[in-house]
């Protein structure tokens, strides 16, 4: 089913129609995609350039940290997904950085550096996707027992029955 | 740590504990620190919170939350069930506010669908959200006056819970697992004489405020236990996630429904109580404060309301369903009524992701489509998860008791923080 409105799509798309926004402006080197739907801007980033991105975004004026998950695209490659949802108090805007995860190595550089906020929900995300994130102060599993075998949320993890 | 007393003597498990506070961070300086386990079966843990603290004496030396006994899987639940049976499962997630996670991930999905609400129903929507904070408020209250040893309270507050409870039992037939909020709108007229019903509850309530503040904000016992109790500097609160009231209380000016408005919030007139002390206290001023704005707010949707018809869902016969007159005389509602229970209907391809002021906080819901009539994913934003972060920084350095003192302040609801 196609967006019942339009949306910008693609980097040049994005970047010509808002220029003048400060996320935008700020990852105007790192951005390697981006996309404006449902008026919700999204830039998407590659893995190692997610600190810097964060780093960027915070200094246009991005000062909260909202939220980290992932999203399992299995079985298309890049499988995962990473969003990152971040707000601004000052601009009352957010801004959704994503990095796309290859299943072959399940690892991104931790933002704790930036936000120490992202500590419970970078957890999160290793437990119950499997996703690394190096440099993080102390990833252990947050909802699951220690010993818990498999990653629940990922889309090839059976909802019932033996596993 | 060095062993205080001979191995053999031990409880069985205490080692256990003393390893899972190492695994948890906490180092052990040796010599005259020990380890204590609070909960997860705890009276003023507000659920199955589980702490592992490390103390000198009385004073706290670190402390690690263990989360995770209420794990129920909600978000992978969501993605087996149709757009419309996730609803139920958001009022589980935090139980003290159903109203306003039904209201978040409506709105995401119709934030998806393109879909416009009725201004009536946008109102009844926020109406019912500030009379939830009001309970919300009023359990939080109770149950943290509890705590610091202030019963009376807990069993006024929940005389005034009472009544929000049979407002929400009168529109939707439960009193806690609403469900009221559907995709498009709302799931029932509101029944006759409940503008009466929540006049009646707003009448009391501002002189029932004042009765709790009489009990409280005088008392030197109180005031004891909360000033000075529980410190979180601005920059912390940021830099750990903090929202909602307990920000606020670090004189954090945000608030979602003033500053990024909602559901027709930008209708309303309010008033945003902010204070910069920062501490157990302030959080006790601002939530007190906030329940009297709401009242506000609540009285205003009312007066938007009186007079007003109109439908209580959007016109898309294909997301929601008849009315059960039509279902029975027309044979095209017939036919969309089962085909939206049979299948579901499909939502275009996107990601969304809307937050909303609940009473903790930021509660944000990050809904995925990949054009089907399932959610391709659902991941929920939770003020509690955030905000549990900020215990350690609060208690470190305090005494023991004033711990139970913070855990009350930040009001989590353990069912949202584990899902």
């Amino acid at each position: 089913m196609a967006a019942p409105f339009p949306a910008l799509v693609g980097k040049a798309a994005v970047s010509g129609a808002m220029p003048e926004n400060p996320a935008v402006k700020a990852l105007a080197e790192l951005a390697t995609d981006a996309k404006f739907d449902r008026n919700e801007l999204t830039i998407t980033v590659a893995r190692e350039s997610i600190v810097a991105a964060c780093e960027a975004v915070k200094t246009a004026g991005y000062n909260f940290f909202e939220d980290v998950t992932a999203v399992d695209w299995y079985p298309q490659e890049p499988r995962f997904q990473l969003s990152y949802h971040i707000v601004s108090y000052s601009l009352k805007q957010r801004v959704r950085l994503v990095v796309q995860l290859d299943s072959a190595d399940l690892t991104a550089p931790s933002i704790t550096s930036a936000w120490p906020s992202a500590n419970f929900y970078e957890r999160e995300v290793f437990d119950l996707f499997g996703i690394h994130f190096a440099g993080h102060p102390g990833l252990t599993r947050i909802m699951m027992p220690e010993d818990w075998e498999g990653y629940p949320l990922r889309k090839d993890y059976p909802v019932e029955g033996y596993r | 740590m060095a062993p205080i007393v001979a191995p053999e003597l031990l409880i069985p498990g205490v080692e256990d504990v003393v390893a899972d506070a190492r695994r948890h961070g906490n180092e052990g300086t040796g010599e005259h620190s020990m380890v204590l386990n609070m909960g997860p079966q705890h009276p003023s843990t507000h659920g199955v919170l589980r702490l592992v603290l490390e103390i000198d004496g009385e004073a706290i030396v670190s402390l690690a939350p263990d989360i995770g006994y209420l794990h129920t899987g909600i978000e992978k639940t969501c993605e087996a069930k149709f757009y419309q049976q996730v609803v139920p499962l958001t009022d589980r997630i935090d139980y003290l506010c159903p109203m306003t996670n039904n209201l978040a991930y409506c709105l995401a999905v119709e934030k998806l669908l393109d879909l416009e609400i009725p201004e009536r129903a946008q109102i009844l929507r926020v109406l019912l959200n500030e009379v939830t904070r009001i309970q919300s408020h009023l359990v939080w209250l109770g149950t943290h006056a509890m705590d610091i040893g202030a019963l009376t309270v807990f069993l006024y507050c929940f005389r005034e819970r009472e009544e929000t409870l049979r407002i929400f039992e009168a529109v939707s037939g439960q009193r806690m697992m609403t469900s009221y909020f559907r995709i498009g709108g709302l799931a029932l007229e509101p029944p006759m004489g409940f503008d009466e019903q929540v006049r009646n509850f707003l009448d009391i309530m501002p002189a029932r405020i004042d009765q709790y503040e009489n009990l409280l904000t005088g008392n030197p016992i109180w005031m004891g236990r909360l000033k000075g109790v529980g410190y979180l500097s601005p920059e912390d609160a940021i830099a750990l996630g903090v929202t909602g009231p307990p920000a606020r209380a670090s004189g954090i000016d945000w608030d979602l429904r003033r500053d990024m408005p909602y559901c027709g919030y930008e209708k309303f007139k309010f008033d945003v109580p902010v204070s910069t002390v920062g501490d157990v206290w302030a959080r006790y001023v601002v939530r007190v404060q906030e329940m009297r704005e709401s009242v506000k707010i609540c009285r205003q949707a009312l007066d938007m309301l009186q007079g007003m018809t109109g439908p209580i869902v959007a016109d898309a016969p294909k997301i929601v369903l008849p009315n059960r007159e039509q279902m029975k005389t027309q044979m095209e509602s017939l036919i969309h009524h089962f085909k939206i229970v049979t299948e579901g209907f499909g939502v275009p391809a996107g990601e969304v992701y809307q937050a909303v002021e609940s009473p903790r906080g930021e509660m944000g819901y990050y809904v995925v489509s990949d054009g089907t009539a399932k959610p391709y994913r659902v991941h929920m934003r939770n003020p509690s998860f955030a905000t549990l972060q900020a215990l350690e920084t609060m208690c470190k350095g305090r005494l023991l008791a004033d711990v139970v003192a913070v855990i009350g302040s930040i009001d989590i609801v353990l069912g949202e923080i584990d899902r």
